[in-house]
Formats: C-alpha cells, sequence, structure tokens
C-alpha cells in the first residue's frame, strides 16, 4: 500500500523535483549574466564611446580657446614693446638728425633738449653725447658718467656697425639693470657721434602688467640667450637665467604646452622680437585655464557614472523579469511533459490492471463455478458424514473468490477510476489505514497524527477506494502544510440531522494556514499554492469525489494558525449516487 | 414458460468453465446447449434460435461484440447475455448499444445469471406478443 499512497498523493511531488533538476538554477544564473553582460555592453560601450569623444573634443575646444586669447595677448603686448621702442628710438634719430654736434655737446641744450624729451616719452633715464672714439663727451642725467669711454661695450660696436641700437638689459657702468638705445650720427665732413639713450626697464615691468594676467599666470621678457629682462613670478629675477630652454624661434606669436620647472603643466606663449634681442612670454598654469573644464568633466562623469547605474539596475531589473518568466515557462512545460509521462504510465497501469484482472478473473469464474457445482451438488445429496465440514469448506472458497474478485475491480478502481462501487464500510478503519500509510513519514519528521474515531461510528454504503482516495489526499495535504513537529488530528463522528443518518470526518492541522483569498478559489481545478508543486487537482477531485458519494465538503483556514476540512457523508446513498 | 423449456446457448472458449455452469444449469432444471468459439455459435443459432444466448466477449476467432452483431442481424429475437472478464463496464456498454439484453462480469453469480435469463425471456415474450398484437391491427 505504501506504493499505492505514492502513486496517489507524491507522484506531483517527485514530478516537480524531477523538473526541478532539469530547470538547473546555475544555468538560469550563466544565462542571466550573459545577458546582463550583453545589455551593459550594448549600453555602455557607445556611451564610453561617446563620452571618451565628448572629453577629447570639449578639451581641444577649451585648449583652443585658451590658447588663442593668450597668442592675440603676447602679440598685443609684444606691439606695445616693440612700439615702446621704436619711438624711444626715433626720438633719439630725430635728436641726432635735428641737432649738430656743437649743439649737442652744449651742456645747456643738452639739458633744455633732454627735459623736453623727458617730458613727452616716458622712461627717459639720461641722455649723452659720445664720440668717434667712444668717450661721453656730453651727459644729462644722474650719474656722473661724463668722460667715460664706452669703446669696449658690445653696444658701441653694435651702434657702430648697424648705426641705431637697442641694447637688451645690462648693468654697465652704472651698476644697475637698464637699457640704452643709440644712434649713430655722421657729420658732412665724415665725423661720426653717436647719442645714447637710457631706458628705465620699469617701463617693461608697466607694460607686462598691462597684460592683466591671473594672478597664477607669468610674463616676463629673456633675451636671446636666456638671461631674463624682467622679473618673473617663477622663473627668476632680472638677469637670471631663465630655468627653462628657449623655445623655438618665431617671430609670430606661438603656444605650446609644458611641463615648467615647477612641475605645473603649463601653456607657453611667447614671440621673438625682429628689432631686438628679446623674447616675450607668457605663462599659464592648464590647470588653473580649465577650471571650468574640470567642473564640465566632474559633471560628465557623475553622468556617466549615474547612466551606468541607471543602466546596471534596469538591466538587472529586466533580465530578472526576463529569466523568471523563461523560469515559470520552462517549469510549466517540464511538469507538462512530466504528467504526460506520468498519465502514460498510469495508462501502461491501467492497461496491465485490465490484462491482469482478466486473466484472473476467467480461473476464478471456474473455482466459482466448481466450487458452486460441488455446493449444488452436496445440497442434494441427503446427510451425510462431514457434510457440514465440507460444505463450510465449500463456502469458503466462495468466499475468498468473491474477495478476490473485489481486489480485482479495486485494482482497476485505483488505476483507471473506475465507476462507484458501493458497499458497506467501517469509515473509521478507512481514515485509520490511510493516516497509517503516512506513518513513515509522518514519523520521520516527528508530525504527530492522532485519530480519534467514535467507536459509535456506524457503517456506511460508499465506495472504498474513493473515499481511499479523498483521504489520502487530505492526509497528504496536512502533512505538507505542517511544519517538522507539527500534528495532524482526524476524528469521524456519527451526526444526524434533516437529511438523515450520517459521519463527520474532520482533518485538522496546525500548519501555514491560508488566506482569504486562497479559501475562495481553494476547490477550484488547477489552483495550487504549491508554486509548481501541485497540480491544483487533487482537492478539485476530492470535492468531485464527495458530491459524487452525496457527501460535503468546507474548509477553514487562518494563515499561521492551520487548516481544518470537515467531511459529511451519508449512511445511505442519495441521488447523487445514482 | 417452464425452465425445462427454456432454450439457452452458452458461448465461451474457456471450457472447463462453461461445461461447470451448464452443469450447474441442469442441477436448476435448464438444459442449455455448449459452445466453444464464436463460428459454432453462430451455426448453433441458424440451426436452432434460442430464447436466450449467453455469450463470452473475449475469444479466440469472431469475437463476442462480432457475433453479437451477426446475430442480432440475422434473429434480433435472441436475447444476449454478455460476459466480460475485464472487471470494466466498457465492454458491457458497447454489448448494450449492439442490442445485448445486459452484461455480467465474472466469476458469476447463478441465481442472478438465471434471474437475468427469465427477464430476458419475458421481455422476449412481451416483445413477440406486441409484435403480434401489431401485425393482427
Amino acid at each position: 500500500m505504501f506504493k499505492l499512497t505514492k502513486l496517489l498523493g507524491h507522484p506531483l511531488h517527485e514530478l516537480q523535483s524531477d523538473v526541478d533538476e532539469a530547470v538547473s538554477p546555475e544555468r538560469y544564473t550563466l544565462l542571466r549574466r550573459k545577458i546582463i553582460a550583453l545589455m551593459m555592453a550594448a549600453c555602455l560601450i557607445p556611451l564610453s564611446v561617446m563620452a571618451v569623444l565628448n572629453y577629447y573634443e570639449h578639451q581641444n575646444a577649451m585648449a583652443r580657446e585658451i590658447q588663442n586669447p593668450l597668442r592675440v595677448l603676447v602679440n598685443k603686448t609684444k606691439n606695445s614693446f616693440e612700439l615702446f621702442l621704436t619711438e624711444r628710438s626715433s626720438t633719439v634719430s630725430l635728436i641726432a638728425s635735428a641737432y649738430t654736434y656743437q649743439e649737442l655737446n652744449d651742456e645747456q641744450k643738452l639739458a633744455r633738449i633732454f627735459s623736453v624729451m623727458k617730458r613727452e616719452f616716458d622712461g627717459f633715464v639720461d641722455l649723452g653725447l659720445i664720440d668717434e672714439h667712444g668717450t661721453q663727451v656730453n651727459y644729462v642725467g644722474p650719474y656722473s658718467l661724463r668722460g667715460k669711454n664706452y669703446a669696449d661695450q658690445r653696444w658701441f660696436q653694435e651702434v657702430r656697425l648697424k648705426g641705431k641700437y637697442v641694447s637688451d638689459v645690462f648693468m654697465g657702468f652704472r651698476k644697475f639693470p637698464h637699457v640704452i638705445v643709440a644712434v649713430q650720427h655722421m657729420t658732412e665732413d665724415g665725423r661720426t657721434w653717436i647719442l645714447r639713450a637710457t631706458l628705465d626697464t620699469r617701463q617693461f615691468e608697466r607694460i607686462i602688467a598691462s597684460m592683466s594676467l591671473e594672478p597664477d599666470a607669468d610674463a616676463f621678457l629673456v633675451n636671446t640667450q636666456g638671461l631674463m629682462q624682467t622679473s618673473s613670478n617663477n622663473y627668476g629675477k632680472v638677469l637670471e637665467k631663465l630655468t627653462f630652454p628657449l623655445p623655438p624661434q618665431t617671430y609670430e606669436p606661438a603656444v605650446l604646452t609644458m611641463i615648467d620647472p615647477l612641475g605645473r603643466e603649463v601653456f607657453l606663449s611667447y614671440s621673438y622680437f625682429p628689432e631686438a634681442d628679446f623674447v616675450l612670454m607668457a605663462v599659464k598654469p592648464r590647470s588653473s585655464v580649465l577650471k571650468t573644464w574640470y567642473t564640465v568633466r566632474g559633471d560628465l562623469l557623475f553622468i556617466f557614472v549615474a547612466g551606468v547605474a541607471v543602466v546596471l539596475f534596469a538591466a538587472m531589473r529586466v533580465t530578472d523579469a526576463l529569466i523568471q518568466r523563461m523560469k515559470e515557462s520552462e517549469e510549466r512545460r517540464e511538469l507538462a511533459l512530466r504528467q504526460v509521462e506520468h498519465s502514460q504510465k498510469l495508462s501502461s497501469i491501467g492497461r496491465l490492471a485490465a490484462g491482469v484482472a482478466h486473466e484472473i478473473n476467467n480461473p476464478l469464474a471456474i473455482i466459482n463455478e466448481k466450487a458452486g457445482l460441488m455446493k449444488d451438488i452436496i445440497a442434494m445429496q441427503g446427510e451425510f458424514p462431514a457434510r457440514e465440514k465440507i460444505l463450510a469448506q465449500v463456502e469458503s472458497v466462495l468466499r475468498t473468490v468473491e474477495r478476490c474478485r473485489g481486489i480485482t475491480h479495486r485494482m482497476l478502481g485505483f488505476a483507471r477510476r473506475m465507476d462507484v462501487s458501493i458497499e458497506e464500510l467501517d469509515l473509521g478503519e478507512i481514515v485509520t489505514e490511510c493516516a497509517g500509510f503516512l506513518s513513515n513519514e509522518a514519523m520521520h519528521r516527528k508530525v504527530e497524527v492522532r485519530l480519534d474515531i467514535d467507536p459509535l461510528l456506524p457503517r456506511i454504503n460508499s465506495d472504498r477506494s474513493q473515499l481511499q482516495q479523498v483521504f489520502l489526499n487530505l492526509f497528504n495535504n496536512a502533512l505538507a502544510a505542517v511544519s517538522d513537529g507539527g500534528h495532524i488530528e482526524a476524528t469521524a463522528r456519527p451526526i444526524s440531522g434533516e437529511e438523515g443518518e450520517g459521519v463527520e470526518i474532520v482533518v485538522a492541522d496546525n500548519g501555514c494556514g491560508m488566506s482569504d483569498e486562497t479559501l475562495k478559489h481553494i476547490f477550484e481545478p488547477f489552483f495550487t499554492t504549491k508554486k509548481g508543486k501541485g497540480t491544483g487537482l487533487g482537492l478539485s477531485i476530492t470535492y468531485g469525489i464527495i458530491k459524487r458519494l452525496g457527501g460535503e465538503i468546507a474548509v477553514e483556514s487562518a494563515q499561521g494558525v492551520g487548516t481544518t476540512l470537515t467531511i459529511t457523508l451519508p449512511k445511505g446513498q442519495r441521488e447523487a449516487m445514482a | 414458460m417452464n425452465t425445462k423449456d427454456w432454450k439457452i446457448l452458452l458461448v465461451d472458449d474457456e471450457h472447463e468453465f462453461i461445461t461447470t455452469l451448464a452443469e450447474r444449469l441442469e442441477l436448476r432444471g435448464i438444459n442449455p446447449r455448449v459452445v466453444f468459439d464464436g463460428e459454432s455459435a453462430l451455426e448453433a443459432v441458424a440451426a436452432a434460435e434460442p430464447h436466450v444466448m449467453v455469450l463470452d466477449v473475449l475469444m479466440p476467432g469472431i469475437k463476442g461484440l462480432e457475433v453479437l452483431e451477426r446475430i442480432k442481424r440475422t434473429n434480433p429475437n435472441v436475447q444476449v447475455l454478455l460476459l466480460t472478464g475485464h472487471g470494466s463496464t466498457r465492454d458491457g456498454i458497447e454489448g448494450m448499444r449492439l442490442g445485448a439484453f445486459d452484461y455480467m462480469m465474472k466469476p458469476l453469480n447463478i441465481d442472478t445469471l438465471i434471474e437475468k435469463m427469465d427477464s430476458a425471456i419475458d421481455y422476449a415474450n412481451k416483445a413477440a406478443a406486441a409484435a403480434k398484437k401489431g401485425e393482427g391491427l
């Protein structure tokens, strides 16, 4: 009978376990990972490419926008320098042309000329007349330089050679940084003399200050030997060596990026002077000029990371939903296949049972007829020794035949859902027998099964095999609902009412119980709460059987408290039995 | 009608069963004829029409349901009681559809069998009387 119990109550659980094995969780984990990876790749590769392109494009645009103003600024400042120097050298040239050597050699006249120069043009420090031997013959200015000889100085050689010369910054006799503008003049009699003016280098500082650079930026003049001509905030004082190499020579403003001696990445804009030994340089740290870009980059990075998070979240949610659908679909398909297989097995069992029944029923029929004939013959005979004893034996054979007939019919009843077969039966015995089928599992799970069968329970006319199926089903459900250590209680008692006498069987458990919503659908075909572990047919079939047998079934349940199923069956048959 | 006048034909390939059944019926005053296959049954009916034929469904050669179908075509007044060893009502119901009077499952209860024979003969007689009355009209 244990096998019979399995056939009736457990096969769907077994099917589910088979389905679970077929629908392997590892397979879905792998599939889930693949789908997420694919979705992430599909979303993130274009996003990343866009981000990278955007980064470089934006950076280039920013660099262009920064470099161009810097180039313009350097060009403008260089022009200011050139204008300043050209104006001063032109002034000196004009004076040299307008006045004779004798006039310029007149101390008072030279002083008057110098005072006009200073009034009209900023930056002149002094003015001196130097003869062809390099001796300063006349001088107006703050220093005592009259009589000094410049024949050995570089500027003197340069002006003798070129006729006009603007020096770079040097110390000279006065031991103070200065720039000179010198013009050579030749008289009609062939004598040459030089008019020389000194310029204050503070004018250079003023021009550089007019660039209005940011505090961390720098601008300065250097000569082509790399000596600082004006002070720099970061790269040396006047006449110190520039702390980085000179850039390639160009008279047009150029911009290049470099790492300066302070380790900063900087934009260096510069331009060489065509008429003087100067290079104007402006330096701007990249970090300061790209500050806005860094802000934008931070925003972009945040948007990128947030986008990735959103894509990841969406990909995971969509994938989870997709996988869940696939899983459910596959489970349903697998379960359906198993059910078909199970049905085929049952069908085979049915055919086998029919064959067995036929093969056994024929010999039984012979035994039945032979025993019947023996009984007939004995009945026709008069009294003879052992007559009663032999008759009793024949009766026993006939009863046994009847018993075997019942067995073959019940075999078919289980396997092929045969017609209702009514007999007088002891319901308490059936309940006890069905509970006994589950005793092994109950003992294993420490579930207490209590039976309370009223000794006055009347025998009823009903179908034994159908009732066996009902109570096996109810006990199986109760056992599935209770936790280990729980209890199941079955009581059977006689009842009497308007519809006559009958019996009431109550199967109660202290399991998980059911919600009101579940209770509404509990007897509907294919309704199940076992999430794929049941067909939802068990209670539906139970309901159908009880109704066919003229009975009633009711259910009460509370979540977390337990479930009570109450079945009433008539003592005799009702119309439903017909 | 007295049971001695009943014309009963028993058809089953199980010799032991059918001969013993015949013997028991004889003890009860019924004298059946016994044949062991479908072909012999058709010949027996053609030779002498019985009131009731007790016919096993599953036999070698011509099957019981085919014998029934043919008898009902040639001798519709013969009442047929089907015997089935399947323990299933399926063949019995199919037989009733083909015109069998009733069906019984093996092993038999002889009293029930005789009751059904009596009912069948009574039914046949009433049907014949009704037919005659119809002809007379």
